[in-house]
């Protein structure tokens, strides 16, 4: 549904979106990660058509944002950062201004309004004055004027800023949801929502994609991803050491913490994922350990956004 | 056409939403009544005309349409609202369009309230209406042309205050080009091109001729340009924010 070809945006010499290329596809939710300044914001503006491209193709349901762009528009929700919106309005006026902008009037507005009121819980607030809002409720008001035309691509820029906990999981989601049956692009900052919400993930640096797959795909890019925590009772380090060496998956161990009784180790496994697990079972089992705690990493995404996107001296191990 | 209005209607909603709407005319009715009775000396001159009442508009104009047109734009780039309206599918024109009708309409909406004159001089004696029309015509097309360039102005800046400054400083250059004290200095030593060129732009030849009763096809097309230059110039402006 949207098809994004060597999107290309310089403000004078400096390069803030460079030659991206990506689709999203029906049914598909797109997390755009990236350090601040990496160009999120700058590539969904050019996607809603607010900024002409420097270079490069965006089509949006088949039309071309530069050439056909008012089709392209009508197609697309667009939840600007920071949730822009008019503060000497009430939330019902406002959302009926944006309803008859995309061509929305008498009854199709109101069922329309109705709709998203409910779906952005705004009921309490219907005839307040937007000014007198809380953040949270500017965001939601907002993110109602983005689907209230129940559009086919939705693009929302840090849809989750600003908003309580239970908001934040209200809002997630909402997106999961609408998901289903959208194109939606959406950045954050918050690293969980990306695998809460996410079917794939797209972390940017610099204006260039860095990273691009599925949450678990890269998760498992992270350092640590794949290893075993493994925490055993009654044993040394000195005396586990030995004891490991037939592990023939194992590629090293690494110590946590040695206190008191008890020994806590990474093992890196070596060659086919999960192949360290049996044969780390059959040790157990031989060396009678009490194992009393045992732990797949499956890698963690800031750990691969903060190796992805620090400059290479201050990468974490 | 229907997102034209829907934008207008916007407009106008924000006006009479806070009191700076009532504020505004009830300014606006007492000043034009000031000029007229006290200063222009309505009364004294014994002539049943709106002259003393339509001369004064310039002035009137050089700040009170600056004050209303001033946060059309710079108001939607100080809140960030712009990227919200110029991703609905509407033209670039209709969101100017509809912004400036509004304001011209509320510009409308204060100069119809002074319709009491128009009753009291059809009262005193036996005015021509005619010049009547036609000076209120004038009056309306000289209140768009300056909100045009307060139009232009707004859209420079997120500051509400600099787009009003600057417009004055435009509007007023407008009022004093064509203002024969101002050519007669000029005229030593200038080339007659200049100083012709400069009359031509001057509101005041062009509103004078609306004041004396006479319509002429030249001054309407003088204001009419005068706004779509100005519209136009806004429509770059917003385009350049957007590169």
């Amino acid at each position: 549904m949207i098809t994004v070809e060597k999107l290309t945006k310089s403000f004078g010499p400096k390069l803030a979106v460079d030659h991206l290329t990506f689709s999203v596809a029906k049914g598909e939710v797109l997390g755009f990660l990236g350090p601040n300044g990496a160009g999120k914001s700058t590539s969904m503006r050019l996607i809603t058509g607010y900024l002409p491209p420097s270079d490069g193709k965006i089509s949006v349901c088949g039309f071309d944002v530069s050439e056909k762009s008012l089709e392209a528009r009508r197609k697309v929700g667009y939840l600007p950062e920071n949730a822009p919106i008019y503060s000497d309005m009430s939330v019902l006026g406002f959302l009926g201004f944006c309803a008859e902008l995309r061509g929305l009037f008498g009854p199709a507005k109101k069922q329309a309004i109705n709709r998203v009121v409910e779906l952005c819980m705004l009921q309490r607030v219907l005839h307040q004055s937007v000014d007198t809002l809380s953040k949270g409720y500017r965001h939601r008001t907002c993110l109602a004027q983005a689907i209230v035309h129940d559009p086919e691509v939705l693009i929302l820029d840090e849809p989750t800023d600003g908003l309580d906990p239970n908001q934040k999981h209200e809002v997630r989601s909402l997106i999961k949801r609408m998901g289903q049956e959208k194109a939606i692009i959406f950045s954050t900052h918050i690293l969980e929502e990306v695998e809460a919400a996410c079917t794939r993930a797209l972390i940017i640096d610099q204006g260039k994609i860095v990273a691009n797959g599925t949450p678990d795909e890269l998760k498992a890019r992270a350092p640590l991803a794949g290893t075993l925590v493994v925490g055993i009772r009654n044993l040394s380090w000195a005396k586990l050491q030995p004891q490991l060496k037939p592990l023939t998956n194992l590629e090293r161990a690494e110590l946590l913490s040695e206190e008191g009784s008890g020994v806590m180790a990474r093992l890196h496994p070596k060659g086919a994922k999960g192949a360290l697990l049996p044969e780390l079972f059959d040790l157990a089992h031989r060396y009678n350990w009490s194992v009393e705690h045992l732990n797949v990493d499956e890698g963690r995404l800031d750990d691969v956004f903060r190796s992805i996107t620090l400059p290479d001296t201050k990468k974490i191990e | 056409m229907k997102a034209i209005w829907t934008i207008a209607k916007r407009e106008l909603g924000a006006y009479f939403s806070s009191p700076v709407a009532y504020v505004f005319i009830v300014i606006f009715l007492l000043l034009a009544g000031f000029f007229t009775f006290l200063v222009g000396r309505f009364f004294e001159r014994g002539i049943a005309d709106l002259a003393p009442f339509f001369v004064w508009h310039p002035w009137l104009y050089l700040f009170l349409v600056p004050a209303v047109g001033m946060r059309l734009w710079s108001e939607e780039l100080r809140l960030g609202t712009l990227e919200l309206l110029l991703t609905m599918p509407i033209t670039p024109w209709q969101a100017i369009l509809g912004k400036f009708l509004a304001s011209w309409l509320f510009l409308l909406l204060a100069l119809f309230l002074t319709f009491p004159l128009v009753l009291t001089v059809a009262y005193l004696g036996h005015p021509d209406f005619g010049a009547i029309f036609a000076g209120y015509a004038g009056s309306a097309l000289l209140a768009g042309g300056f909100l045009a360039i307060t139009c232009l102005t707004s859209s420079l800046t997120r500051n509400q205050v600099i787009s009003f400054v600057l417009s004055v400083v435009i509007c007023l250059f407008l009022i004093l080009s064509g203002w024969p004290p101002v050519t007669d200095m000029v005229i030593n030593w200038a080339p007659a091109w200049l100083v012709d060129a400069l009359a031509s732009v001057g509101v005041m030849t062009h509103f004078d001729a609306f004041q004396r009763g006479v319509i002429d096809s030249r001054d309407l097309l003088f204001f009419l340009s005068l706004m779509v230059f100005f519209l136009f110039t806004t429509s770059v402006v917003l385009r350049a924010h957007r590169a």
